[in-house]
């Protein structure tokens, strides 16, 4: 049993475009299941649905998202939002602007356990301090008391990764969370949430559009594509030979260090004429139907 | 440090300012017609008793003189002395300055709440018909200046459903143990709540009046800035923790932003104090805007220079309090 079961969501602007296409995946306790696909294909919208924080001018249509056993979208609002809190968490894109700048970093990581888990104030400070050390953050304390300004991109992204493993939940969606820091800084910040991951045994919802990634930090892989998934598969298969044309595309359009003159290879204008035309004879379904 | 330095200037440029106000003050209400000896003497007074009252209160000299010995006197805080009342300028516009405060914060405390809570309700029920109803009302509520919201609160409240008083500022026949004309605070300080009471019930209308449009303001522009601050990256990290719609409000957005409104609500300020003016004549009000009125209609050149400066002194005196706050709500600016 996943613990995470998405079946058939699609979810469109209200009264307008499709944007995710009857997707399906899962997530088993533990795993890491990379979400993968061109900018606006979707990958960020599931992480958003499975989280309850679709913008208001998007409407789910049909679908189910089951969050351990119970399916998200059938519950009320207050009941799914605690639901979501206690089990789930998010770690950001962009560590710049996800921290409240005018309250201290300290009441951030712990303002859940306390209001929304019922944690002492005492026990919250000093399962903050400890989650801080174990992001590799020097003087918790000072750190702690800090307002967001005063610290670099780097570190309040360890302070976002922190924030999530707070509650110790069991799914944390990671939308991106590499994207907007430097290059030097962002293979450390991949270790660390794959260190953390391996040690809390949390299953993650990998958004992001680098494979390169992917192959170091998720077992399982799903590729999308306009709204629908194309590929689902585990990341040796997918390595070893992908079976859609569209990934088998995308794989090869990934730059590859090893082979600089060979340059960035686009993804033939074929296989996006034939994945497009598959996404169409979904939509002429799915108006019939 | 650079705060001290910050202040430094602060009370440099308003030094310059209160200059520059105190010389246009003095010359212009000495160009415009009428002169306080012609109100003072009756019809039929010779050329002599005008020499003589001139010569008494010293506007027979160059005009250039007179601002000398006035400013002189501003100096060592002597602001001349009332030509109608024939008593000390300070005293008298110390005297009603507490009056003009209370009504102003009273009206300040107000348009806060009004618009707080209007700009809260709005957001919390944002895209919908309450939304809409809000910004009716905001906009209904800005399209009339405060001196008619006077007329038509003494309409409702003073004549149709006498509830509060119309004229005054406390009823004439009680007996007032104050030491101090700060009288709300006063009465709150010595727990007499049937003289608060009191006092609130003349001054409620005149204070609303004076709310009503900066209260709209204030729900227009925080509602405003709520609404984009609901839509950031640390608001939806929020709601994934668990929190409800009016806990995120409150907590994530609200303080982020208030800041521009709070910029606002200073400037707003100052022309609200501006208001009372006319609201404490409409309302029989004893403040200072009353005495100004009074001042300007005997022609009490003195008393009219002391009551500008005072304003002057409460305008940047305001303006200098906004830009502080600003440094304690925005932790960003602390170590500029």
């Amino acid at each position: 049993m996943s613990f995470l079961s998405i079946r058939n969501l699609s979810v469109r602007l209200k009264k307008g475009q499709p944007l995710l296409r009857r997707v399906s995946l899962d997530v088993s306790a533990g795993e890491v299941r990379g979400l993968v696909g061109e900018s606006g294909a979707g990958k960020s919208m599931i992480g958003k649905a499975v989280l309850g924080i679709l913008p208001p001018s998007i409407e789910v249509t049909e679908g189910e998202i089951l969050l351990d056993g119970v399916d998200l979208l059938r519950l009320p609002p207050a009941l799914r939002r605690k639901r979501i809190g206690a089990l789930a968490a998010l770690i950001p894109q962009d560590p710049l602007t996800a921290l409240n700048p005018s309250h201290r970093i300290g009441p951030q990581i712990t303002d859940r356990l306390v209001d929304i888990l019922g944690w002492t104030r005492a026990n919250a400070d000093a399962r903050a301090r400890e989650l801080l050390s174990e992001v590799q953050i020097p003087d918790p304390d000072r750190v702690l008391r800090s307002y967001p300004h005063e610290l670099s991109g780097g570190m309040r992204q360890r302070i976002l990764i922190a924030s999530a493993f707070a509650a110790e939940p069991k799914l944390i969606v990671a939308d991106e969370p590499t994207t907007a820091l430097d290059v030097t800084v962002q293979k450390q910040i991949l270790k660390l949430i794959a260190g953390m991951q391996t040690r809390h045994g949390t299953a993650l919802l990998f958004v992001t559009h680098d494979l390169g990634v992917v192959s170091k930090v998720c077992q399982k892989l799903s590729v999308l594509y306009a709204g629908m998934v194309v590929e689902d598969t585990s990341v040796a298969d997918f390595f070893a030979a992908p079976r859609h044309a569209y990934s088998a595309a995308l794989l090869a359009a990934t730059p590859k260090y090893t082979d600089p003159a060979a340059g960035l290879q686009p993804v033939p204008e074929a296989v996006i004429a034939a994945v497009q035309a598959e996404v169409a004879a979904f939509d002429r379904r799915a108006a019939h139907g | 440090m650079p705060f001290l330095r910050i202040l430094f200037v602060r009370l440099l440029t308003t030094a310059i300012t209160l200059a520059g106000v105190a010389v246009i003050v003095f010359f212009v209400i000495r160009v415009v017609p009428g002169n306080p000896i012609a109100m003072m003497l009756p019809p039929g007074a010779t050329e002599e008793d005008i020499a003589r009252l001139s010569a008494l209160y010293g506007l027979d000299k160059p005009m250039i003189t007179q601002f000398g010995i006035w400013i002189a006197g501003v100096m060592q805080g002597d602001f001349g002395t009332s030509i109608t009342t024939r008593q000390p300028v300070l005293n008298l516009v110390l005297g009603r300055l507490p009056a003009t405060l209370e009504l102003s914060i009273m009206a300040l405390v107000m348009a806060m709440i009004l618009g707080g809570a209007a700009a809260l309700t709005g957001t919390r029920f944002r895209g919908g018909r309450t939304e809409g109803a809000i910004d009716v009302a905001n906009g209904m509520a800005l399209s009339v200046p405060d001196f008619l919201w006077g007329l038509v609160l003494i309409l409702l409240f003073g004549v149709l459903m006498p509830v509060f008083h119309i004229s005054g500022r406390v009823t004439p026949s009680l007996d007032l143990p104050f030491t101090t004309n700060f009288y709300l605070f006063e009465s709150l300080i010595r727990l007499r709540f049937d003289l608060w009471a009191d006092l609130v019930a003349h001054m409620f209308m005149p204070a609303l009046a004076l709310a009503i449009p900066l209260a709209a303001i204030i729900g227009q522009l925080l509602k405003q800035s709520l609404k984009e601050t609901m839509n950031l990256d640390y608001v939806t990290l929020a709601r994934t923790k668990g929190y409800g719609e009016t806990r995120v409000i409150l907590r994530e957005a609200l303080r982020n932003a208030a800041l521009p409104t709070l910029t606002l609500v200073g400037v707003q300020f100052t022309f609200l104090i501006g208001g009372t003016v006319i609201i404490e004549r409409l309302f029989s009000y004893e403040g200072l805007g009353n005495m100004a009125i009074d001042a300007v209609i005997n022609r009490d050149l003195p008393l009219i220079q002391g009551i500008v400066i005072l304003f002057a002194v409460i305008f940047t005196g305001v303006n200098l309090i906004v830009d502080l706050l600003y440094t304690v709500l925005n932790p960003r600016l602390r170590h500029g």
